[in-house]
């Protein structure tokens, strides 16, 4: 039974690698431009297989794109968990934000989104007394919300402002994105979307809209997408000097 | 001097009386803590910039006082000062006690206090605050064994090593405490190392005008004699402790005026912060600073129990002003997340966070003093922590009685 | 006298109301008079077996399955279905507009847990329903198509291990 049992589940899964496999190839000659492409993201891992640090997922944001009125990312990140808002914009949560920024000096303005910066030295995972903030081996920070006890101590942590506390009960929740009352979170690169190899809500809104500011891909990865763009221009990480390591790097800043 | 006689109060309708008053302020805070938890937590004052609010304020002065309350005891024990000896029994249950009350006020402010058992099961050993877990329930277990050592004849040998292991404990807890403050980079009014000293000297400060709020109003509660002697050097050691505390809050703020990049955070504290301003200027440093150094040491005030007990009392407004200052106004001061750079976002980006205290978290912080106070008087009523006296007669070291009747 | 046949007739009541409980059929429709209504699921797993695991281990070790399951999926990513909170769901809750919530005794996990007097949290946090969203439909046009270029040497379809009903739930 038990023998059988395995096979029927690692079937379905075979049968899961197979459908990507053979979008892959079918979209590959249906590729628009960087970012349209679903399976750019590496090939989807098998459900029944860990994750390695052989990736590390990054994102590349390209402010000189990034429009001042547009919030397509947020809206689509919004809508991809069901961040629903109570009208209480100092309690409700956000997980990206587009920010306005206008040189004290200068006057230059420029937008740009801001998100968790899954960072490889994160300060949130350093403080969180249970360790329910952690790491994922592939790179992606997230909040283990089994054992969160809402101390809050990671979002005095952050230096991005990234994490939310849930103030309210909450009820409609979807499946792959489980919040609640009491516990805290915080973008995670869409990682129901990733470990399927989709790319994530915002980035995928943002390509859709041919906006092309974003980015998404593995940085180990020496041909993707992102790391040829890494290579080829000047990139920073917002509060370099705090040596983080951040996944996401903006251009243009 | 004579022998000592501990002896435990005496217990009747008055006793009844005050402990069922503790117990109301306690019940609400029970209710408010279900209120908020049952709720969420946008029923308080607490938002996604402000994290941390009056709750944690109450807290963080509670353990943070729980640890200078053991004060007295260690001077005894580590130091060898006989006049202290008999107030000794008294620091340890004093800092036990607050310490009780700081961790209930925290623990039912989490967002899932439901999960206490988590929180002491599952160990990131690199977080200060899971550290700061282990060595407020540790501290708690050290000091009931000091207490154990100082109240047991047959164990009065080790006491001078108990007492020692708990002055250790304690310095490290303090210092854990300050450290959840002075380890993170995120904010400008963090992140330095002199935050753990600096809660070590608080410490000692708010532990001490608590301890003796705590003595003059226990004694007068049990009608037992408390003589000047004893009581004079307790005011003399708060007044040092006081000074030091300023002191060390002006290497803070003269250190970070001298750093440009902490320029707006000092700003904001010292001149333009508003509440926190005005807290730091009028509270922290006026009234819980200048002034009791004053009373404690002026000659019309300094002898006096009256001026003594209010310039305690002011120690500890000020002290929790500027627990409120550190922080509330520490987390209500922006991000610098793009430095030189005005910055406007829907998530409270670039402006001054806003926060107000709610009615629950005052009432649940209050509960937790409530809770403190009804367990050291529980533990005077049961125990023999307190000496049947303290009358200069009976325990100063270099009474004379015919020195006495001469300045008499 | 009088004591012993007291005690005799309570005893006997309350096993008399509570066996059927104890031995209750987890498929049962009705409630028999006792034990908790238990709402039947929208599949089986396979002709033998309704539930991935036999009947009576799942009872005895679901939250076991459960707990390691997450613990795997959270830290390790590995987002195997059989013992997956979501494939339970999808299969023991209706999605219909009217379908009970998980706040009432008639939803499937409380139908048990408010009999037994063990609280569950995990619907806090977890969708206590399927909930079909884009990114669901998106996975499943995924496992339709697998028919037309499946290997037929590697496995059964996946027609002859389960009854999918209509809805093709991966």
């Amino acid at each position: 039974m038990g023998v059988l049992a395995m096979s029927e589940e690692s079937n379905i899964d075979l049968y899961r690698r197979r459908f990507l496999g053979a979008t892959a190839s079918a979209a590959a000659g249906l590729a628009v431009a960087p970012g349209v492409l679903l399976t750019e993201v590496a090939s989807a891992k098998p459900d029944d297989q860990a994750v390695t640090s052989d990736v590390r997922w990054g994102m590349l944001i390209d402010t000189n794109m990034c429009n001042n009125g547009c919030d397509d990312c947020v809206t689509a990140c919004n809508e991809e968990h069901n961040l629903e808002g109570f009208g209480r914009p100092s309690t409700d949560a956000q997980w990206i934000r587009k920010v306005t920024l206008k040189d004290k000096h200068t006057g230059f303005v420029q937008t740009l989104p801001m998100l968790c910066q899954h960072c490889e030295h994160p300060p949130c995972v350093d403080v969180c007394p249970t360790g329910a903030s952690f790491k994922r081996a592939d790179g992606i920070v997230l909040v283990d919300k089994h054992i969160c006890i809402g101390c809050r101590y990671c979002m005095m942590a952050c230096p991005y402002k990234a994490r939310s506390f849930i103030h309210e009960q909450l009820h409609d929740q979807v499946p792959y994105a489980p919040r609640g009352k009491g516990t805290v979170e915080s973008c995670t690169f869409c990682v129901h979307r990733v470990d399927e190899g989709i790319t994530p809500a915002c980035v995928e809104a943002c390509s859709a809209e041919n906006h092309n500011a974003m980015t998404f891909g593995d940085m180990n990865d020496p041909d993707s997408d992102i790391s040829q763009q890494l290579k080829q221009y000047s990139s920073r990480q917002v509060r370099a000097d705090l040596e983080l390591n951040t996944g996401v790097r903006y251009r243009g800043i | 001097m004579k022998q000592l006689e501990f002896k435990e109060i005496d217990g009747g309708k008055p006793f009844y009386m005050m402990l069922g008053f503790m117990g109301l302020f306690i019940l609400a805070a029970l209710g408010a803590a279900w209120y908020m938890e049952h709720n969420g937590h946008w029923v308080t004052g607490m938002n996604n910039q402000i994290v941390w609010g009056t709750p944690h304020v109450f807290a963080v002065f509670l353990i943070v006082a729980a640890s200078g309350a053991l004060n007295v005891a260690s001077i005894s024990s580590v130091f060898n000062k006989a006049a202290y000896k008999p107030l000794a029994r008294l620091s340890g249950l004093l800092a036990i006690a607050l310490l009780v009350g700081g961790l209930a006020v925290l623990v039912l402010d989490l967002g899932r206090p439901d999960r206490l058992i988590v929180a002491m099961t599952y160990y990131n050993f690199k977080s200060i605050f899971a550290w700061n877990i282990m060595l407020y329930t540790g501290f708690m277990a050290v000091v009931g064994i000091y207490l154990w050592m100082m109240m047991e004849r047959k164990m009065n040998r080790f006491t001078r090593l108990a007492g020692f292991s708990a002055f250790i404990w304690r310095l490290v807890l303090t210092t854990g405490t300050g450290s959840i403050f002075g380890f993170l980079v995120a904010r400008e009014a963090y992140d330095t190392a002199i935050l753990a000293p600096m809660f070590i000297i608080m410490s000692f400060s708010f532990g001490l005008a608590i301890f003796i709020l705590v003595l003059m109003g226990m004694y007068k509660w049990s009608d037992r004699p408390l003589g000047d002697s004893i009581l004079f050097r307790l005011k003399n050691l708060l007044g040092v402790f006081v000074a030091s505390v300023l002191y060390f809050v002006i290497a803070y703020h003269l250190t970070n005026l001298y750093i440009t990049e902490n320029h707006g955070v000092e700003r904001f504290i010292l001149l333009d912060g508003g509440v926190y301003t005005r807290l730091f200027w009028i509270v922290q440093i006026g009234l819980g600073s200048l002034l009791p150094l004053a009373l404690l040491y002026h000659p019309a005030t300094g002898k006096s129990r009256g001026w003594i007990g209010l310039a305690s009392l002011l120690v500890i407004i000020g002290g929790l002003a500027q627990m409120y200052v550190i922080i509330i106004g520490g987390q209500a001061y922006p991000l610098e997340i793009f430095p030189g750079k005005e910055v406007i976002s829907s998530f409270a980006d670039g402006i001054v966070g806003s926060y107000a205290p709610s009615l629950p978290e005052v009432i649940l912080g209050i509960g937790g003093v409530a809770l403190a106070l009804a367990a050291t008087f529980v533990g005077v009523r049961v125990l023999r922590f307190m000496p049947a006296s303290l009358a200069d007669e009976d325990v100063d070291p270099h009474y004379s009685a015919t020195e006495a009747e001469a300045t008499a | 006298m009088i004591k012993y046949s007291l005690i005799t007739l309570i005893v006997s009541l309350l096993l008399g109301v509570y066996t059927p409980g104890l031995a209750g059929d987890a498929s049962s429709d009705e409630a028999s008079g006792a034990g908790p209504y238990i709402p039947k699921a929208q599949h089986r797993y396979s002709e033998e077996q309704g539930c991935v695991e036999p009947t009576g281990d799942m009872r005895a070790n679901h939250m076991k399955y459960l707990l390691h399951q997450r613990d795997a999926t959270m830290h390790e990513g590995i987002r195997t279905e059989r013992h997956s909170l979501h494939e339970c769901i999808n299969c023991h809750v209706s999605d219909a507009a009217d379908a009970p919530r998980v706040d009432s005794e008639k939803h499937f996990c409380n139908s048990c847990h408010t009999y037994a007097a063990v609280t569950i949290d995990c619907f806090q946090c977890h969708a206590d329903r399927p909930v079909k969203t884009p990114f669901e439909s998106r996975l499943e046009e995924g496992d339709q198509t697998d028919e037309t270029d499946a290997n037929p040497a590697a496995a059964p379809a996946p027609e002859q291990l389960r009854d999918n009903g209509g809805t093709g739930n991966e």
